[in-house]
């Protein structure tokens, strides 16, 4: 995309004089949409900032207590702990995807019969409703009658207690991102792999290298750069997962599944703490472009070398 | 002659191979694709059986006979045909609305190569959907607005408005500039070149846009579960609640689920270049 966007600008060169006086003009397109923008999503930016440093209930009155709010966080081990797993989930739900996705890429990127078919049927399951998929997935967990089990006991492994036991719960909610989200690595790799020259495979087929070497040594440097955007947006979505853990387990059992985003909904549309639902969500946000920069930085440097 | 055979032989070698990577590469699609295939033909084997056969150990996996009863259970009993409308009504208008201020948007940031703008957009993305609720629910509370569609509509709108406008950016930035440059050059105003010349060119990049936000719009559970009061359920909200407060039965939860995700499905396997070239382009994805 940047790429045709520069040309189309070296293209545009001579009329440059020409569009510098509509150029200011294009702002009357966007006034609209900005207008909208500023309503619904920056003033509750802003308005979430300002009740963060209010201790503020549904009723009654909202007193200014500074960063009291925040300093609770730091004591408070139920939100430490939803941090600490948020941060083991999304770890999971990145690195599954990734691999999964990078594979199904390079399948998809050879030709074979029914490829739109089998590509259409892949992407799917991050098409399908997350609410309609979770409540399938939680039939299928079900310890007695669930299919999953079945298949597991009638390949001679044992049954898998899946959402209802604390130490199984993460890595089956990590199981259900990952069913639901590899598509979408696939996709953004598949683009890469789409735009990569084809001289050097060629010139390493005449040396014989082996598929696998042409794998590690060609295909994956170069679309290097789309993986990591494929995972800059898996780090983002991991962390905000919602509908699936929800419906599902709704943080439990007891709070083994609780995610930062499951306690931020409990603190504010159950117990109605809507200051301390606020510094939460500051935190989350400051939390989410930190680790977004952080991503983004090192695509940069890599960009250079 | 010996060199003859040598390379027969090598050309024999090559050509199991390639036979070996041929069949590794069916495997490896079916491997990847099977446990969606197998996730929907099991959610569309629970919807068309009885419950007798859905709480059968070991699982029954061919409906026999299969039954229709757990889907007119699903409209007779929980309304659902009053949340259908709900939703439609919501996910059109968001997205109409959408469709109406992003496109000129994304045609004004792409003109005036407005960074800063894109990367609010971008942000906007980032932001987790939750972090909008808070003030938005107080603020729809002090309108006295809870409990009607409109809070609804306009949530959504966080959702739509970037999606239409990212993927706008990009379809317009991709456009040749001459066109309307010949418009201009003629005396038409800015809004004539882009309405009648730019407009029309970029009209596939609208329609991926449109599916995209109707679908992620369809898809959203978090807005309606904390605005939408009882009547004004959309459809992951109702078939929640078939979860939660209706004694649990697993073909009228399964033919539910269908049927609120059977929409996006049909539109996904109608539609699926679009949706690709969409989805490739801005990797976006609502709430």
């Amino acid at each position: 995309m940047s790429a045709s966007t520069t040309t189309l600008q070296a293209a545009q060169a001579p009329a440059v004089r020409h569009g510098r006086n509509y150029a200011r003009r294009y702002w009357y397109f966007a006034a609209p949409a900005a207008i909208i923008v500023a309503a619904v999503i920056v003033f509750p930016w802003i308005f979430t900032l300002f009740m963060s440093v209010h201790d503020w209930k549904v009723t009654g009155d909202t007193p200014f207590v500074g960063l009291a709010n925040y300093t609770k966080m730091l004591t408070d081990d139920r939100f430490l702990w939803s941090v600490w797993r948020t941060l083991y989930f999304t770890a999971a739900s990145v690195v599954a995807p990734l691999v999964l996705g990078v594979w199904a890429a390079v399948c998809f990127a050879s030709n074979f019969r029914f490829r739109g078919l089998a590509r259409t049927i892949f992407v799917l399951p991050m098409m399908a409703t997350p609410v309609a998929i979770s409540l399938v997935w939680t039939m299928m967990f079900h310890p007695q009658l669930g299919v999953l089990n079945y298949l597991l006991t009638s390949v001679g492994l044992p049954p898998s207690s899946w959402v209802y036991e604390s130490n199984t719960v993460i890595p089956t909610l990590v199981m259900v991102e990952t069913w639901q989200w590899t598509p979408l690595v696939m996709l953004i790799v598949l683009g890469g792999i789409a735009s990569l020259p084809q001289d050097p495979y060629e010139a390493a087929r005449l040396d014989g290298a082996s598929p696998w070497q042409m794998f590690v040594h060609i295909t994956l440097p170069l679309v290097w750069p789309f993986i990591v955007v494929a995972a800059v947006i898996r780090v983002i979505d991991a962390l905000k997962t919602f509908d699936t853990i929800y419906v599902i387990t709704l943080g439990g059992p007891g709070t083994s599944s609780e995610t930062l985003n499951i306690l931020l909904y409990q603190t504010a549309f159950a117990y109605y703490d809507l200051g301390y639902g606020s510094a939460m969500v500051v935190v989350f946000f400051v939390l989410i472009m930190l680790v977004s920069l952080v991503m983004l930085r090192v695509r940069q440097k890599q960009a250079f070398q | 002659m010996s060199g003859a055979t040598t390379r027969r032989r090598g050309m024999n070698a090559n050509r199991v191979r390639r036979l070996l990577g041929r069949a590794g590469l069916y495997l490896s699609v079916l491997v990847l694709i099977s446990p969606a295939i197998l996730f929907f033909l099991w959610m569309i084997s629970l919807s068309l059986k009885n419950e007798a056969d859905n709480t059968a150990f070991p699982p029954v996996f061919i409906p026999n006979p299969p039954t229709i009863a757990n889907f007119v259970d699903v409209f007779a009993k929980n309304d659902f045909l009053s949340y259908t409308i709900n939703s439609v009504i919501v996910s059109f208008t968001a997205t109409g609305l959408a469709l109406l201020f992003g496109v000129p948007a994304g045609y004004g940031i792409a003109k005036a190569k407005a960074t800063k703008a894109a990367v609010l957009i971008l942000v906007a993305r980032i932001t987790p959907g939750l972090s909008y609720l808070i003030p938005l629910f107080l603020l729809f509370q002090w309108l006295g607005l809870i409990g009607t569609l409109t809070p609804l509509v306009i949530t959504h709108l966080v959702i739509t408005v970037p999606i239409v406008v990212w993927i706008m950016i990009g379809f317009f930035e991709g456009l040749p500039a001459e066109l309307e440059e010949a418009a201009l050059v003629d005396g038409a105003t800015i809004w004539q070149a882009f309405r009648h010349v730019a407009m029309p060119l970029a009209r596939p990049g609208i329609m991926v846009a449109m599916i995209l936000s109707f679908i992620f719009s369809w898809n959203n559970f978090i807005f309606g579960v904390v605005l939408a009061g009882r009547s004004t359920r959309t459809l992951p909200v109702a078939v929640y609640n078939v979860l939660t407060f209706e004694q649990i039965s697993w073909g009228p939860l399964a033919a539910a689920a269908l049927v609120v995700t059977a929409p996006v499905l049909l539109l996904t396997l109608l539609m699926q270049k679009e949706i690709v070239a969409g989805l490739t382009a801005g990797g976006v994805k609502g709430g």
